[in-house]
This record gives structure tokens, C-alpha cells and sequence, in this order.
């Protein structure tokens, strides 16, 4: 039946079906993904950090067991090492998204508007911006509280100390009240927007959802905050 | 004939010679309609089909139809051609054929689906729209485009048109437009709207498939006719000002009305008439120009600047109340008029049907109290449409469930609050019944030139009916040309390949070249839109809602004036090899100035009262309208000669065989 | 009233262009904004220079042929097309910009006008339902739930302005791709192409080079017909589906 398959024709534009990654669309699924990957990861290590509340002893015995988890299934570290590695991809694939997402936006204006509104991007401009602050908080973070080749204490297995220790300097504090009010921002709009790429937005559900993005914001934020806030007051020492 | 100056040479154009005498223009051989099968009616369409030859499925792809506008006829017509093989290219003036005038249609589209069970039926959709047409259209058509009603709304769910539903999941219906059954299908306000993205979306998927080769911001300027065929168009790229000659098997012109002559309409701005009266300057039939449907809901204009008229539905008219003031220059506010100094002047004077007559009469009651000096608002250009006795008898929030997206749309255009003041309406051109003369298988008198839509008169006779304009576009388009396209397509064996250089080709070519560059060299003293507003005026005037034969040779005598002024003083800035607008605009007045001296000479030779032509000098004594049956029971379908030539009138004499001529009366 | 217009003029696509300051006397407050324009057009004519050009065609909200950022803000101040914006929303002696809709998938064809056939090609792509004339079951024999229908009612409205692109910070075309999407994806008549649809549109719309989606909402705030924010969330969902589906099939 080729004749009539030719007066009738019904075949498909020539076009092949983007590869998921080639999509914006599927990169925004990787940074939604790869986010709530670091957001569950991020809860954790602030639930985590509440420990340095009780004390020296346990501070340090929680740093120590987070080396040990899975024994003795699983040998020293190797969990730790393990979530690592997961944290790694999760931000080289938030981050090259990001990037990759960001210079295609740039690109599809490429003459700005003379008259410039102040309300515009809000949103874009702190995750951007906020995305940048976090990604060079993270590795001024590990220098200082993982190699601890930027902390003034540095000693392995005194988790405590070296954290009152990175508090007890004015850059120190700054550094990470500046990071964590950005990650807030980055939170509040990052949740709300990851669950929009995942599709589970909806008119019904948008209030519960942005309910959840400032609520999860605030706890992140006043968690990790409330640590240098009580070294400075000299609640922990 | 004169010829002013040296650019006579471009065939008869810059001419524009007067008429001397209405009473002698040429009166030729009769026309007929060779094309309609006889036998019984509802047989016909099945007998045509049958008898139309066909074309091999395997030369279709050989042959290229090229179709001008992609509103629901030409959009629909330009998807369904392609699928059926043939080699399409289309053409539309905006930038997307998403954008044609029919998005704008709000009401519905009638369908003889009696899923109401109201006793609906073909015939009776049939019946309603040749009695509706005023015994002005002809019989085989109108009941073909019965039948095929049903086959739209089918065709047009599979599509994925969101047409209104009910809890249940099926199909909403209302009744529309004074008729009695529930046959009006429609999506919110926007059936226009839903129904063209559904042509666009069919054409879309052609054009991905390589079937259709879509020329947007092109606009058609002429047609190719050689040795007697349709064989191409002359049409501008609008961005780039390039006139190219396309070549084709056969042209389609869905180019839709010329309700633009009068300036200030409901058409959209652009929308235009040069297709079709290029079209007849060839020697296709222009039949009925001057049956032109004024709509009486419309908001009123505001001052000189107004560029358009808005419509609002006359669904309206169900629970407003309207009136003027009973004496003369009464400028108080309407709510300080008290009740015994108002006239509820519809519902005194047609006591039965009140607020619910016709569209024509309603607009043209509208006119006599404001030619009486008792209209209101700004001129006294407008008539009061009241809500308070509604919203007393049903509520604020039944009548804002009701009309609230209308009262919306009227508070944004006229910053008035129609809830505490009533609302001013004022009658405006909105759809024009006559166009290209066709045959039953909606081709010109051109061979080879068919039209389709607003663009051709078959279907409404005098009058059109609510919701009937998308029902006939979509008929059209899906389903009438494409089998009747076949027909002459299959008897007309490929001729000759017409190319550039061919030298009919090469004239029609010089000719629009030449029209452009005059356009440009005038360089006078009056815009485009000036001469434009100035023709609307006169038409307005003599040939809107109520035609005198005074009033109508003024407008001849004076039609050939502005059009010698036109071509001595008009202004048209830039060149032509690039995106201009008033170019666009000019090239389009300089058709409108010619169609408008045929509407009224229409006007004047039709000296009886039908539908939407109203001649004063024909109405009964209670100031009816009044058909004149033994004298006009014809459609006229005139001959181009030239301009400022008298034509030549062809009669095309209506035969009644299912409904029988009455007079209708709504007192 | 009086008015000071600053205007995006530019001859052609590969022109430079810049604003142009023009004064405008005698503005009436019932005017369209599109009126007032008419008004300066007309002076420009006469005094032989080139008017504005500008896309425009029904002037009554309804065909999205309008396009003008005006202050900054798609369409102007009102959430209304440019043409149904009327000059009370401005003040006497106010300074006005108008400027094109700015995004690469959206070149300048002139001054105010571009070329949105970028938005053609992704309805092209599969925004439609194959349903060759004459091949449609009767209309009734598949019931749509209201809801359902609603539902494709509210995105079928788009009018393809393209203000969605023109509003967001990265000239994103999500929104309108979601409309389409929504209206025929929900249908029971677009289910069959439901997948394809879906992916071969975003596809063709990354090809245009549209941006990617941040969700500042600043499209569905520009929107005249209102289609609301969720409608890209329910797009994402159909791409992840036919993702799924399709790599499983």
C-alpha cells in the first residue's frame, strides 16, 4: 500500500527524539533530582551538628561513629566514603546543569531590555548567585572542617574543637552565616522548583509545596545557623 | 474613461472615471448554476460526489493547489487537501496562520445533531438558514451545508477542539440567535478561537509532513489567468517587499470579507479585499456585495481615533433592556432619566418579540432614534442596553454568572461599570453575505479559481444566522472543495507549464509592480488611513443600515472623487522593497475604492428591501422591510469592465422548490 | 493628554537599532494603546518620516498578533494584550518605553515586530491530533468528563503572543509549550500521540533556542489569557512519562 500511504501521509517531521540529557527539561530533572539528593543529605548532617548541644564527648563520639556506620557489614568508612561519592556526583551533575542551563538561558536573550524592571528575576538571581556562593562555600567547608587544612585547631577526631574553632574567627562566621542564608533562598525556591520539574506541582497542591519549601528553608537555615550563633554567645566552648 | 497621467499604462489602474447613469448599466446573459445535480434536494451532495471524476491517488502529489488564507475555510481546506496528496502552498498575511479573523468569532457553530431531541433535524437547519437568508441563497447549497453540520462537530472533537460538555461528558448545546432548537455548539466564547487552532494544528501536522509550503506575511495582490485557467497568484513578501508569481493547478482564495470598505468594522485590521477583487478584475463574478450584516450589540465608538469596533454577543440582548431618551439632547445621566421619560422603543414598537428581533432590525431601529437626535454617549452615537431590571430580577451574581466575562470586556474597553450604568451599544459591519460568485462546486467564474468561506456569496443569501459562519467556513474547507476540487482537477489534464517568462505572466507581473511604485512616487499630503476613513464615512452614510436611492448616488458620484484625490495626494512613506505598513495599507484602499462604487451600485439596481439591505424605498407600511420577489428572486452577479466602467450584470434566478418565499414579520 | 514615547527602531533584522524619543500631544484616555501609536503614525507619515512598525490585527485580545513590551512589562501594566491596554492607564506628561519582545527564538523583523514562526515550528512538532478529514467517529461516542474538558479549555486558550518568552528572564517557552501540551494530552482524542507529543515539542522547542525554565512565574504574571504556572509542572510530568515509557517500549 505504498500509493496510499503516500496520498495520505501521516509520517512524523524527520526529527529525532532528544536523548533526556539534551533536553532542558531533563537537566532540569537532573538538578531536581540531584538537589532533593543533597536536601535529604543536607537535613541530616543539620540534625547531625545539633549534637555539639551535648557536649564535647558526644560531638566527637557522633563524628567518630559516622566512620564506623554499616560495621560490620561494611568495612571503616567505607559508608562514609560511599555517601561522599554520592554527594560528589550529585553536585558535579547539580552544578554542570546549572551551568549548561544557565548559558543557554544568557543566550536566548541576547538584547536586554532597555527598560529594566526591578521585580524581575528574584528567583533566578539567588538561585545563580546563591548556587555560586554554595558551591565555593562547600570547598572552602572541606578545607576547613574535612582536610582541616584551613583550620586553626586542626586535629583529626576533635570534631568539636575544630568547629569552635572555625567559629572563633571572624571569617569563619561570616563565611557560613553568608552560606547559610543562601542556602535558605536557594532552598525556599530550589525545593518548590524541583518539585515542579518532577511534575508533582499542581494548582491544589501549590500551597502545600511552598509551605514546605519556606518551612524546610527556615529549619536548614536556623539549624546550621544556631551552632556558630551559640559558639559566639559561648553556649558551646 | 480618463487617464490621468503617464501610469495609465498599467492596464485600466489609476483610472477613475465616474459613472454618468445608473440606468444603463449592462444587463447580460443570465447565469446559471451548471454544476448542482437535479432530482431530490437531500440527494444532491451524494449525486455530486458520485458524479465528480476523481484524480489517481499516485498523481495527486503532481499536482499543486495553491490556497490564499488560512482562516477555518482556507486552513481547513489547505490540511485536508494535503492529506489527500495534492501538493499544497498557502499563503495568509499574518505572521502566523494561527492569526486569521475567524479567532475572533465568539458565539458558536450551528450542527443539526439533534442530540437535544427538540425536534432539530437537516431540514430543518436548512429551512431555518434559506428563510433566514431571506430567499436570497441558493436551495443545493444551503441544504448540502446542512447535512455536512453534522460531519463538522465530528471531525472537529477528534481533533481535540474543547468544545463545551456537560457532567455527563458529552456535548453542551444552546440556542443562539432567536432560533427554537438547541442546534448551537460552542466553547465559551471563543468557538472561533478553538475551532481555527484545530484547522491550524491539521495544517500544522502538513506542513511538518512536507505537504503544505506555507508562505506567512505574504500577501496575494493578483491572480494568473492563462488561456482562460486559474494557473497562479502575484503575491509581496511583506518583510522583504519581494513580488513573486507562484504557479498552480488551481487557486483557492479563502480570503474571507470585505467588511473593511466601511473603515470602522468588527473585521480585523488587516483583514482585506484585495484578493477577491483582484479576482474579479479578472474576470471572476462578484455576486451580492451589497448584502452586508450590520450587528447590533457593538460597543460605540469613542472618538476619531477609533481604529475598530468591538462586538459583544447578542446573547445580550436575552435580559437587557434597551431604550433612549424620549426627548430630544436629553444629557442627563442615565440614572437621573426617570422611568416615564425613557423609550423602551423595541419593545413598544415590536410589543412580541421586544429586545429579540433580528439583527437587522434591531440595528436599523438603533439609527432612527439616533438620526432623530436621542442617541446617547459621545456623537449620540448610541443607545442605552440596561441590566437593571435583570440584576433586580435575578441577582448581581445570576446575571454576573451569566454575562460577567462580557461586562468584563466592556469595563476594560470603556472604563464604565455596566453593573450601576447601562451599558451604550451601537451597531456596526460585521460580516458580509456576498462575495465571489461560485457554482455549487464553489468555483468562480474563472476556471480553475475556486472560493471558499466569507470570500465567496453561496450560502447566506441576504442574511446570515448566528453561529452559521463557522459551519459554512469548516464546510468549505474539510469537506465541499475537497471533492468538488478533484472534479476539475481530473478534466483538466495538466497544460502547459507556466513559468515567469510566460507573457501573461510577465504583464500581470508589471502591472502590480506598477501599482506599487505608483503608490510610492504619489508622495502627497494624506496618509493612507485619512482617505480610508473618508470612504468608510461615505459608506457608512449611504450604504449601511438603511440605503436610499439619493443617499446612494451621492456615495457614486462621490466614490470617484476620493479615488481621483486618492491617487492625486495619497502618502506613502519608505520603499517598496521592505516591511512597510502603509504600503500594505495603501495597496489595500486602492481595491476598497473600487469594490465600494460596485456595493452601491448593487444597492441602488436591488431596489427592494432583503435581509441585511434595507432600502427605504421598500418597506411595508408599519416600516418593515419589504421583498420584492417577481422582481429580484435572483442573486446579481456583476461583471468587472473596468474601473469606473459600468459592469455588467448577470442574474443568477433563485428557484424555491422546498421552502416557499414569506414575508417575515416580527411585529 | 501628552506623552513622551521612547521607541526600539530598527530598519530590518540585521540593522542596529536604538530608541528613538518621540512627543505625542492630544491623547485621549478612551484611546487603545494601539490607537495612540495609530496617532503618531500618522504625524510621522506626514512629516515623511517612517512610522513605527508594529504587528497588530484584531484589536480585540483574541488572535496574539500584538506584542509590545511596554515600561518593562510584557503587554503593558494591565494583564491584557497590548491592544486592549487603553491609555487611562496612563498619566499626563508620563514617559513611556516600548520596546520589542527580546529572545533569540524571536528575531526583529522591524522596530516593534519579530518573528515568532519559532512557535509554529514547535506546534509542528506534534501539536495536534492526527485526524484526517473524514476519519472522525461520531462526536458522542466518546464522552469527555467535564472536568477533563475544562481543563483542555483553560490551555487551549493560549493565543500564541508569545509574552510568556518576552516576560522571562530566559526567553523560556515553557509556558506556551505547556498549553498545547495540557490541552491536547488530557484528551482522550490526544492520548495515542500522547508521548511523542510531549518529547518531540520540547525537543523542537530547545531547538529553537529558547531558554530553559527557573520558574520565576513571571510568564503565567505576564499571561493575558491567564494559563497558570502549574501548567508547566503538569508538562514536566508528561516528558518524565513519556520518558519512561518510551525507553521501556
Amino acid at each position: 500500500m505504498a500509493l496510499a500511504t503516500r496520498a495520505t501521509r501521516t509520517d512524523r517531521r524527520p526529527s529525532k527524539t532528544p536523548t533526556f540529557w539534551d533536553s532542558t527539561v531533563g537537566k532540569k530533572t537532573v538538578m531536581a533530582v540531584s538537589g532533593l539528593v543533597m536536601l535529604l543529605y543536607l537535613v541530616v548532617h543539620m540534625l547531625g551538628n545539633l549534637k555539639i548541644f551535648f557536649g564535647t564527648d558526644e560531638f566527637n563520639g557522633y563524628a567518630h561513629w559516622l566512620r564506623t556506620v554499616g560495621e560490620p557489614f561494611m568495612h571503616y568508612e567505607w559508608t562514609l566514603w560511599l555517601v561522599r561519592i554520592v554527594l560528589v556526583l550529585a553536585v558535579v551533575a547539580h552544578a554542570v546543569s546549572a551551568y549548561q542551563l544557565s548559558r543557554r538561558d544568557i543566550k536566548a536573550r541576547p538584547t536586554p531590555y532597555v527598560h529594566k524592571r526591578k521585580r524581575a528575576s528574584y528567583a533566578t538571581r539567588t538561585m545563580r548567585w546563591g548556587g555560586v556562593i554554595l558551591g565555593l562555600f562547600i570547598v572552602w567547608h572541606l578545607l576547613d572542617l574535612t582536610t582541616l587544612t584551613v583550620n586553626e585547631h586542626a586535629v583529626h577526631g576533635e570534631a568539636y574543637q575544630n568547629v569552635v574553632a572555625t567559629f572563633s574567627t571572624w571569617y569563619g562566621n561570616v563565611i557560613y552565616l553568608v552560606a547559610m542564608v543562601a542556602l535558605g533562598f536557594h532552598v525556599r525556591h530550589g525545593f518548590w522548583s524541583a518539585a515542579q520539574t518532577l511534575g508533582v506541582g499542581s494548582a491544589a497542591r501549590d500551597r502545600a509545596l511552598k509551605t514546605a519549601a519556606n518551612g524546610l528553608a527556615l529549619l536548614l537555615t536556623v539549624g546550621f545557623v544556631s551552632v556558630p550563633v551559640a559558639v559566639m554567645t559561648g553556649v558551646v566552648s | 474613461m480618463k487617464t490621468p497621467d503617464s501610469y495609465g499604462s498599467y492596464g485600466s489602474y489609476g483610472s477613475y472615471g465616474s459613472y454618468g447613469s445608473y440606468a444603463d448599466y449592462a444587463t447580460g446573459e443570465p447565469i446559471a448554476d451548471a454544476k448542482a445535480p437535479t432530482g431530490p434536494i437531500a440527494e444532491r451532495w451524494d449525486t455530486r460526489r458520485f458524479e465528480a471524476k476523481l484524480v489517481n491517488p499516485a498523481n495527486r502529489r503532481k499536482h499543486t493547489v495553491i490556497v490564499v488564507g488560512t482562516g477555518l475555510a482556507g486552513g481547513s481546506a489547505g490540511a485536508t487537501l494535503a492529506e489527500q496528496g495534492y501538493h499544497v502552498v498557502q499563503f495568509c498575511y499574518q505572521d502566523s496562520p494561527r492569526r486569521a479573523h475567524s479567532i475572533a468569532a465568539q458565539g458558536g457553530i450551528n450542527a443539526a445533531k439533534n442530540y437535544r431531541n427538540d425536534g432539530d433535524s437537516v431540514h430543518r437547519l436548512f429551512y431555518d438558514t434559506v428563510k433566514g437568508g431571506d430567499f436570497r441563497a441558493r436551495e443545493s447549497n444551503v441544504h448540502r451545508l446542512a447535512q455536512i453540520s453534522v460531519e463538522i462537530i465530528d471531525q472537529c472533537v477528534a481533533q481535540g477542539v474543547p468544545f463545551a460538555r456537560e457532567y455527563g461528558g458529552l456535548l453542551d448545546t444552546r440556542s443562539f440567535g432567536g432560533v427554537q432548537v438547541s442546534r448551537t455548539f460552542y466553547a465559551r466564547g471563543q468557538t472561533g478561537q478553538q475551532l481555527l487552532l484545530g484547522a491550524y494544528q491539521a495544517l500544522s501536522r502538513q506542513i511538518a509532513a512536507g505537504n503544505v509550503e506555507l508562505h506567512p506575511r505574504t500577501e496575494m495582490l493578483d491572480v494568473i489567468v492563462v488561456d482562460g485557467r486559474a494557473r497562479g497568484i502575484v503575491a509581496r513578501d511583506l518583510i522583504t517587499g519581494k513580488i513573486e508569481t507562484y504557479f498552480a493547478d488551481a487557486v483557492v482564495l479563502a480570503s474571507g470579507g470585505y467588511g473593511n470598505v466601511f473603515y470602522l468594522s468588527t473585521n480585523a485590521m488587516n483583514s482585506n479585499a484585495t484578493a477577491v477583487w483582484r479576482a474579479h478584475r479578472r474576470g471572476a463574478y462578484f455576486a451580492n456585495p451589497c448584502f452586508t450584516q450590520i450587528h447590533p450589540t457593538c460597543i460605540p465608538r469613542t472618538g476619531d481615533h477609533q481604529s475598530k469596533l468591538t462586538l459583544m454577543s447578542e446573547s445580550l440582548r436575552n435580559d437587557g433592556r434597551i431604550w433612549v431618551p424620549k426627548a430630544k439632547g436629553d444629557d442627563r445621566p442615565p440614572n437621573k432619566i426617570p422611568e416615564d421619560e425613557r423609550d423602551y422603543y423595541l419593545e413598544r414598537v415590536y410589543p412580541s418579540f421586544g429586545n429579540l428581533v433580528p439583527r437587522d432590525i434591531a440595528s436599523r431601529a438603533a439609527k432612527n432614534v439616533c438620526d432623530e437626535g436621542r442617541g446617547v454617549g459621545p456623537g449620540g452615537q448610541g443607545v442605552y442596553l440596561d441590566f437593571a431590571d435583570a440584576i433586580q430580577r435575578m441577582g448581581r451574581k445570576a446575571v454576573e454568572a451569566k454575562y460577567g466575562n462580557l461586562f468584563d470586556m466592556y469595563a476594560r474597553i470603556t472604563d464604565e461599570d455596566p453593573y450601576s450604568v447601562p451599558m451604550r451599544i451601537y451597531p456596526a459591519v460585521h460580516y458580509t453575505m456576498g462575495g465571489l460568485w461560485v457554482d455549487y462546486d464553489l468555483q468562480t467564474t474563472v476556471p480553475g479559481l475556486f472560493a471558499v468561506g466569507e470570500a465567496n456569496f453561496s450560502d447566506h443569501g441576504a442574511n446570515r444566522l448566528g453561529a452559521s459562519a463557522l459551519m459554512q467556513g469548516l464546510a468549505d474547507g474539510y469537506f465541499v472543495l475537497p471533492s468538488t476540487i478533484n472534479d476539475y482537477l481530473a478534466r483538466n489534464p495538466l497544460g502547459d507549464e507556466v513559468d515567469a517568462g510566460h507573457p501573461v505572466v510577465r504583464e500581470v507581473l508589471d502591472e502590480t509592480e506598477g501599482r506599487i511604485a505608483r503608490l510610492l512616487a504619489v508622495d502627497g499630503d494624506r496618509t493612507p488611513d485619512s482617505f480610508h476613513r473618508e470612504l468608510g464615512e461615505v459608506m457608512w452614510e449611504f450604504c449601511g443600515m438603511a440605503r436610499t436611492e439619493e443617499g446612494l448616488r451621492k456615495a457614486l458620484d462621490r466614490i470617484p472623487q476620493i479615488r481621483e484625490e486618492f491617487w492625486r495626494r495619497i502618502k506613502v512613506p519608505g520603499v517598496g522593497e521592505e516591511f512597510n505598513q502603509s504600503l500594505e495599507k495603501a495597496n489595500r484602499i486602492v481595491d476598497y475604492l473600487e469594490l465600494a462604487e460596485l456595493m452601491c451600485l448593487d444597492a441602488l439596481h436591488r431596489a427592494e428591501s432583503c435581509g441585511g439591505h434595507f432600502r427605504e424605498e421598500s418597506q411595508t407600511p408599519d416600516g418593515e422591510a419589504e421583498r420584492r420577489d417577481e422582481q429580484f428572486s435572483y442573486a446579481a452577479a456583476w461583471e468587472f469592465t473596468g474601473t469606473g466602467e459600468a459592469p455588467t450584470l448577470h442574474k443568477e434566478d433563485l428557484v424555491f422548490e422546498y421552502v416557499h418565499p414569506t414575508q417575515r414579520s416580527y411585529a | 493628554m501628552k506623552l513622551t514615547l521612547r521607541v526600539w527602531r530598527q530598519r530590518n533584522a540585521d540593522a542596529d537599532g536604538s530608541m528613538s524619543t518621540y512627543e505625542v500631544d492630544g491623547i485621549s484616555s478612551d484611546m487603545s494603546f494601539l490607537e495612540m501609536l495609530d496617532t503618531l503614525n500618522e504625524e510621522l507619515i506626514l512629516k515623511g518620516e517612517d512610522p513605527v512598525a508594529f504587528d497588530h490585527d484584531c484589536r480585540e485580545g483574541i488572535c496574539g498578533a500584538c506584542s509590545l513590551v511596554i515600561n518593562g512589562d510584557a503587554h503593558g501594566p494591565e494583564r491584557t494584550t497590548t491592544c486592549q491596554l487603553h491609555m487611562r492607564s496612563f498619566r499626563d506628561g508620563d514617559t513611556i518605553d516600548i520596546e520589542p519582545w527580546r529572545a533569540s527564538a524571536f528575531p526583529v523583523v522591524k522596530d516593534l515586530v519579530v518573528d515568532r514562526s519559532s512557535f509554529d515550528r514547535i506546534i509542528q512538532a506534534g501539536g495536534y491530533v492526527s485526524a484526517p478529514t473524514g476519519s472522525a467517529p461520531e462526536a458522542h461516542a466518546t464522552p469527555v468528563p467535564k472536568p477533563d474538558a475544562d481543563y483542555a479549555f483553560e490551555h487551549a486558550e493560549c493565543i500564541g503572543c508569545g509574552a510568556c518568552v518576552a516576560a522571562c528572564p530566559n526567553g523560556s517557552a515553557m509556558l506556551f509549550t505547556s498549553a498545547k501540551v495540557n490541552h491536547l494530552n488530557v484528551l482522550p482524542q490526544g492520548a495515542p500521540e500522547r508521548e511523542t507529543r510531549v518529547l518531540d515539542m520540547v525537543g523542537q522547542m530547545d531547538a529553537e533556542g529558547f531558554g530553559g525554565c527557573t520558574l520565576t512565574g513571571a510568564c503565567a504574571t505576564a499571561c493575558p489569557k491567564g494559563i497558570p504556572l502549574p501548567s508547566i509542572a503538569a508538562m514536566n510530568k508528561e516528558f518524565l512519562r513519556a520518558t519512561r515509557k518510551v525507553s521501556r517500549g
